[in-house]
């Protein structure tokens, strides 16, 4: 059957490019492998060089915001792993900590230390899925298949506790639903034992390779007035001067009580922020270590508390449910009505692996958020191109996209 | 008689609500509680008329004039160091209020303080951009446009970023369906193949992890394969077929079902 060209609205794809200029445009995407999702990049060529630049997005949207409004606040959760769903409880807890500051729940030690284990996991294998697509994207098969080696583990971990390795809906509002199984700390502290040796591994096969040096040194550099500007977070921005991380200035959980350092540098190109990223995963280290002390400690102190005591907005435990009738009527309403958070709005912003992902959440009174809003870092540096490959060469295109570390689930939505 | 269902407001509604249900709001602490706050209030105060002000959740809000957004924002970034923008989009309170309450979320890294600036605007208004200020705006108001339908003035590229370009309505309006119609569900195939297509592509098939294991046109089964099209029904050989060439392939050892071990510890 003949596509009947005539019916599609005059676009993109359909104009001919005849000018005198000799500009090209080269679509970039959008099933381009290491545009690392449904990117589309239109850019202008003069010979090699890009004039313009246009990112073309929207994919990959599935109306995540729309959703929300029609969804009891529980209900939400598992679609809050498909954002960034390279580490997703770092999504879950966003939305979590966001509606328990909103209604006001105090979460339980224990489960804060298992929240930060799970998400200092999350960072690690974030980092690593970077490390290991960014390599390969440049080249560097053999690092692809070292990092993905290590995620692997820390995705053994994580399926150990929550039965899912990519999504996993981990976290709960108010808490976490599980312990943490016996062989978590035993496996955890093995794969970091090892850690710095496989951290040094990867470097010792990058910092000096000539072919990720052009592609990385004096590469896509960011100025802080441009990533300020354009609301950059995480090592997009700390790469660019700024020493900000919301763990240490705005902290959360316990990340007061936890020591680590926030690397930066002012180079702002690929370079500094691939050694950001290398950096962050040693910190990542030192504060899981911290975290396995904090843990034995809860278990010391029998602290047993998983989930927030409040009846109004969280089940009671289960046993409470399967021996007493007010604990099952509650758990009954909750789950079949919802939550019906307090009248009132709430934007919390919290550190994922790619910068700031925060929740702004409009509650009406009702069991739906009124209005909910998804600030997702990928979303501003996936904008950033238009103003960054101006001026780069083809080559430079995959170093750029993969150094701002974007991915589609959190761009579209 | 039919339900009565509001138009200007579409989306999913409670099933039950308690009628004794007390709805609670979350506390708003007055500005003066917080210096910093306070400080930048009165800044803004000086040279604009501030509608209501209060700190929630340790963030202040600001509701503003909609035509000072610009002028306060701007203020906001040059003197009292708010240098980023981390987000921007409106609420749409059409059935309630007839606006739409439009916020922007800014953050201080310096005093290390978050402020929201809010607005109403009417149905229908424009909004000022401040695309020239924050870069950032740039994608943000092409998608509350996308969103909302609420235009900015002076953007340098006032188009749909999410939906495609031809899309009818904004999605986050409260008067936008939950489901498609059906002129929704032929869209594609009326676009790129016409209408008289529709017969013989036929409807869609929404659940993507079906299978039919009697249609040997699309699906196989592993171990009871059989040629393309063959009609199944009944007639499908019933053990598994060992499928291995005559006289073996070079290099590869042939598979022997019961010689083979099953690891089943994921760690090995």
């Amino acid at each position: 059957m003949a596509q009947i060209k005539n019916r599609l609205t005059p676009f993109f794809e359909n104009i001919t490019f005849d000018r005198e200029d000799n500009e090209m445009v080269l679509n970039f995407g959008p099933q381009h492998p290491s545009s690392h999702g449904q990117l589309r990049l239109m850019l202008h060529l003069q010979q090699e060089q890009i004039v313009k630049a246009h990112p073309d997005i929207g994919y990959l949207h599935r109306g995540m915001e729309k959703m929300a409004e029609n969804m009891i606040y529980n209900e939400f959760m598992p679609t809050t792993d498909r954002m960034d769903y390279i580490a997703s409880s770092a999504n879950n807890y966003g939305f979590a900590l966001a509606v328990e500051k909103l209604v006001g729940l105090e979460v339980p030690r224990r489960a804060k230390v298992i929240r930060m284990m799970i998400l200092e996991i999350n960072r690690l294998m974030s980092h690593l899925f970077w490390l290991a697509t960014t390599a390969l994207d440049i080249g560097a098969m053999t690092v692809f298949l070292y990092a993905f080696r290590e995620r692997e583990y820390l995705m053994d971990i994580m399926e150990g506790y929550c039965g899912a390795r990519l999504t996993h809906s981990a976290i709960r509002i108010g808490g976490v639903p599980l312990d943490i199984q016996d062989t978590f700390i035993s496996q955890l502290k093995d794969f970091l034992d090892k850690l710095p040796q496989n951290i040094k591994d990867y470097e010792d096969l990058l910092d000096t390779n000539r072919i990720w040096l052009m592609r990385m040194e004096e590469v896509g550099t960011v100025s802080t007035e441009m990533a300020l500007s354009w609301a950059c977070t995480g090592p997009m921005l700390r790469a660019s001067g700024v020493a900000w991380d919301i763990r240490k200035e705005e902290p959360y959980e316990l990340y007061d009580e936890v020591e680590f350092n926030v690397p930066y540098s002012d180079k702002g190109d690929n370079f500094a922020r691939y050694r950001i990223y290398m950096q962050e995963m040693r910190e990542s280290a030192k504060i899981l270590y911290q975290c396995m002390d904090m843990y034995d400690e809860c278990v010391k102190n029998n602290q047993t508390e998983l989930m927030a005591h409040a009846p109004r907005y969280v089940s009671a435990p289960k046993l409470d449910i399967m021996t007493q009738n007010y604990s099952l009527m509650q758990h009954f309403v909750l789950v079949t009505q919802g939550m019906r958070p307090p009248v009132g709005e709430v934007y919390v912003a919290t550190e994922s692996p790619k910068g700031e992902l925060g929740f702004y959440i409009n509650s009406q009174g009702g069991p739906y958020p009124y209005r909910l809003k998804l600030r997702a870092p990928s979303f501003w540096h996936t904008g950033i191109l238009t103003d960054l490959l101006p001026g780069h060469y083809i080559p430079d295109v995959v170093s750029i996209i993969g150094t701002t570390n974007i991915v589609f689930g959190e761009v579209d939505r | 008689m039919r339900a009565y269902k509001p138009k200007d407001n579409v989306q999913k509604k409670p099933y039950y609500t308690d009628r004794f249900h007390k709805v609670p709001h979350v506390a708003k602490e007055a500005v003066e509680s917080d210096e910093v706050f306070a400080a930048d209030l009165e800044a803004i105060k000086a040279k604009f008329e501030v509608l209501d002000a209060y700190i929630q959740v340790g963030q202040m809000v600001v509701f503003i004039k909609p035509q000072d957004n610009y002028a306060v924002l701007e203020l906001l970034r040059d003197e009292l160091e708010y240098t980023q923008l981390s987000e921007m989009s409106a609420i749409d309170f059409l059935a309630e209020k007839n606006s739409f309450e439009v916020f922007y979320q800014m953050l201080s890294m310096n005093k290390v303080k978050r402020i929201r600036i809010k607005m109403n605007i009417a149905k229908g208004d424009t909004v000022n951009s401040v695309e020239p200020l924050f870069r950032s705006a740039d994608w943000a108001e092409r998608e509350m446009y996308d969103m909302f339908g609420i235009e900015a003035n002076g953007h340098p590229f006032m188009k749909r970023i999410l939906m495609p370009y031809d899309w009818h309505d904004h999605p986050l309006l409260k008067t936008y369906p939950l489901q498609g119609d059906e002129a929704a569900s032929w869209y594609e195939v009326d676009k790129i193949y016409g209408k008289e297509a529709r017969d013989i592509i036929g409807p869609e098939l929404r659940d993507t992890a079906q299978v039919d294991r009697y249609d040997s046109e699309r699906f196989a089964r592993l171990g009871f394969e059989v040629p393309k099209g063959t009609e199944i029904t009944g007639n499908e050989p019933k053990v598994t077929q060992e499928y291995q060439e005559d006289g073996g392939v070079f290099l590869i050892k042939e598979f022997k079902r019961e010689s083979s071990t099953i690891i089943d510890d994921p760690q090995r």
